[in-house]
């Protein structure tokens, strides 16, 4: 084998290339039903989180990092629990309590609507963010990266890189 | 019965953590231990032709009450596999970095703490 | 009563902030935490003596979450939130030498703080269970942050027992929750009362005990700590040592015995002996030690013992001990790893017989270090030898001179094994001594120096002024824990 293309064969690139749109989307259909359906925040991130992982697998790291980078999604990771956690301080802001329902306190809705519930669908996003970053950037950590010492000092490198230096 | 056989997947879990000088086994046997307990949960909450437990403004609050599931095991559960998930992830770097320096999956070798 | 949920949300949200903004400039992690763990601090301060039950979400007690402060939670919560706040201090200076990655430190620092300060304050066991799991996690991380064979090695045992204790804890959980119906702690304690105590009862308290044990490091189940202590980094060190096997292991149990299952003779026998076993057994494995702070690391499991046997004598006497040298230990405990921290920084060693005459070098570092030794020895007028002193009162008070005989022993024992540190680390010198280096050996910068300094003035100062405001100090403590299931009952749910 010579000069080897990242990732693997053409036919699981080709299903790859089809499909992904479809599983991102369905991870957020099922983050935004959360709260009418079975699903929610953390299913629905796991399903978008496994979209980015199937393109590292099958299309090599660089084309996924392209896609949402590791300080991305780093940043991503900080942003959802930040989000959570303000929409829980909220309900101390408006209500008095926290993590008070404070949407379906002040402007009661229906049930089964899209936007019911009060807050549960913020929570969910907010989870779906954090957990959908979370998942895919312990992926990359596990898979890719390794700690080396490099003259004394400890350094982040890929896998790959290190395979040359060999 | 069904119960019981939950505790020997306890155990079985409980053994492998304990017992085995593989790193990789031990972790399997957490993973074991903590998905037997998440097992035990949701089975407390199981209910013979139960249906799922979403209300709106007309159910009938009797006849939901008399059928539906009991929600709060499927939260603790789904609590738990999230944590598990934490650990799990924890173990698994911890274990590939062990395999870097010592290069080795077997327990018995590394031994630089004793005392 | 509102600010108590922002000691749990404060620390959460940096932990989180922190990684965001604090790549780009280099001196706002240390900052950002320093003020973030002070105002946790005066939150902690304003919450001490007051009362009251904060409903999450606004659910009332049995249906939905609740947090607890009472005289208990607020003693702990006061002790985590100073010495979380002084090890920052500390971390500041000595993470930038001996360690990288501060934004991670701090971020893993903060979410073990937010898991503590929860793990205190909650009324529920699946709450209880899942900021446990918090501290924990953060707790497994840092203690393998320095990626070297050893600590990856200690963090991994550490991982194993500990997790192995929290599904334990969780399968106890579980099968309260199948008994009863319900996870609110005052809850599942009325129904307790209500339906008597039974086999599934005895099966998810047994299952509890040992994973609470577990985690408070008492001495057959204590092998993870002497490994995962000294592999930390020093504050790291003074955190586990000083507060996390106080606030997830002996408060939980603690609380769990006394007010959801109610204290019985049998479980308070259990308490004594195995106050006793970590006393003697931490203290003789503790001498043989030359690593300066794995013997720190084998003296906590010894303290442990003194505090539990203090809370299995079930006197109000000795509850006063136990809790005395639990605020006792977090002090000199937590000073005796800043130190030990201080010597490495400088030394680069822990080894105490590569170090010799520090006294001439680092007279703050010796001298803090010589007033912790005294006080966790056991030496008047410092406060290890008034709280340990109302203990064997209150086990001579009991009845049970031979308790109070084990606890002098200990205390003789332990003043044996901090006089070799002095003899070797500071007084004299070891056998791989090198004057050399010794030259260029200084002491710490002032930052790390500050923390020293505060809590040997805490050592001194606590044991001659608590003396006469005992009472009042921990008297609400005290309270909660006598009173037993049935106040904590109405408390919670007001019936």
């Amino acid at each position: 084998m010579n000069e080897r293309q990242p990732g693997m064969s053409l036919v699981v690139q080709t299903v790859t290339r089809w499909l992904k749109g479809f599983i991102f989307l369905y991870g957020v259909y099922v983050i935004l039903y959360g709260h009418l359906s079975p699903g929610g925040g953390f299913a629905g991130g796991v399903i978008v989180a496994s979209t980015f992982i199937l393109l590292t697998l099958s299309f090599g790291r660089e084309r996924a990092l392209g896609k949402l980078g590791k300080l991305m999604a780093s940043e991503l990771d900080s942003f959802g629990a930040l989000l959570f956690l303000l929409i829980a301080v909220l309900g101390t802001a408006i209500g008095g309590t926290f993590f008070l329902n404070f949407i379906e306190k002040n402007w009661p809705t229906g049930n089964f609507h899209l936007f019911s519930a009060g807050i549960i669908p913020l929570c969910n996003i907010a989870i779906g963010i954090k957990v959908a970053a979370s998942l895919f950037m312990i992926f990359i950590i596990l898979a890719v990266i390794r700690v080396q010492e490099v003259r004394g000092k400890r350094k982040l490198i890929t896998t790959e890189k290190r395979r040359k230096e060999r | 019965m069904i119960y019981a056989m939950c505790f020997l997947l306890f155990l079985i879990g409980l053994y492998g953590a304990t017992c085995k000088k593989n790193i990789v086994k031990i972790i399997l046997g957490l993973v074991i231990m903590e998905y037997a307990v998440n097992l035990f949960l949701i089975l407390l909450g199981w209910r013979t032709n139960g249906q799922a437990p979403i209300m709106s403004q007309q159910t009938d609050l009797p006849a939901f009450t008399a059928t539906a599931v009991d929600p709060i095991p499927q939260a603790l559960v789904l609590t738990s596999i999230v944590i598990g998930l934490g650990i799990l992830s924890l173990m698994v770097a911890i274990a590939i970095r062990l395999y870097e320096r010592y290069g080795t999956f077997d327990i018995t070798e590394m031994r630089r703490l004793k005392g | 009563m509102g600010n108590v949920i922002l000691l749990i949300a404060l620390p959460l949200a940096m932990a989180f902030f922190i990684p965001m903004v604090g790549r780009k400039v280099r001196w706002l992690p240390d900052v950002l935490a320093n003020i973030t763990t002070l105002g946790l601090f005066v939150l902690a301060g304003q919450s001490w003596g007051r009362e009251g039950i904060y409903t999450m979400g606004g659910w009332p007690a049995p249906l939905g979450i609740v947090l607890v402060l009472d005289g208990l939670s607020a003693l702990l919560l006061f002790i985590i939130n100073l010495i979380s706040f002084l090890a920052t201090l500390f971390s500041v200076d000595y993470l930038e030498k001996l360690y990288t990655s501060k934004l991670r430190y701090y971020s893993l620092f903060l979410l073990m703080v937010a898991g503590m300060n929860g793990a205190v304050l909650t009324g529920d066991f699946f709450n209880l269970f899942v900021f446990l799991e918090i501290a924990s996690i953060a707790s497994y991380a840092l203690v393998g942050f320095g990626c070297e064979a050893e600590e990856l090695e200690a963090s991994f045992k550490y991982l194993v027992i500990g997790s192995i204790a929290s599904t334990f804890i969780l399968l106890g959980v579980a099968l309260l929750y199948g008994r009863f119906a319900t996870l609110n702690m005052a809850d599942v304690a009325s129904a307790l009362q209500h339906h008597g105590f039974d086999q599934v009862s005895l099966f998810a308290l047994v299952l509890l005990v040992v994973g609470f044990c577990t985690k408070a490091a008492l001495v057959p189940f204590h092998a993870w700590l002497p490994d995962a202590h000294p592999s930390a980094p020093a504050p790291i060190s003074a955190m586990l040592s000083g507060v996390l096997i106080k606030a997830i292991g002996i408060y939980a149990l603690v609380r769990l015995v006394y007010n959801v299952f109610g204290i019985s003779p049998l479980l308070a026998s259990l308490f004594t002996y195995l106050g006793v076993i970590s006393m003697m057994a931490g203290v003789l494995l503790a001498l043989g030690q030359w690593d300066f702070k794995r013997l720190l690391a084998y003296h906590s499991i010894s303290q442990m013992g003194y505090v539990i046997l203090g809370f299995g004598l079930a006197t109000p006497l000795g509850l006063l001990g136990g809790l005395f040298h639990l605020l006792n230990h977090s002090l000199f405990k937590s000073l005796l790893f800043f130190d030990s921290g201080s010597v490495e920084y400088e030394t680069g060693t822990r080894n105490l017989e590569k170090m010799g005459n520090l006294v001439q070098k680092m007279p703050v570092t010796s001298g803090s270090s010589l007033m912790a030794s005294l006080s966790i020895s056991g030496i008047p007028p410092f406060n290890g030898f008034w709280s340990k002193l109302v203990i064997i009162l209150a086990a001579v008070q009991a009845q049970r001179p031979g308790l109070a005989l084990w606890a002098v022993a200990g205390s003789i024992l332990t003043l044996a094994s901090f006089s070799k540190i002095q003899r070797y680390a500071f007084w004299g010198q070891g056998k791989d001594f090198d004057a050399k280096l010794w030259e260029g050996w200084k002491e710490v910068p002032v930052l790390m120096r500050v923390p020293l300094l505060v809590l040997a003035v805490l050592c001194l100062g606590s044991g001659l002024a608590l003396w006469h405001g005992l009472k009042g100090l921990f008297g609400p403590a005290i309270s909660v824990l006598t009173d037993g299931p049935t106040a904590y009952i109405a408390k919670v749910l007001g019936r």
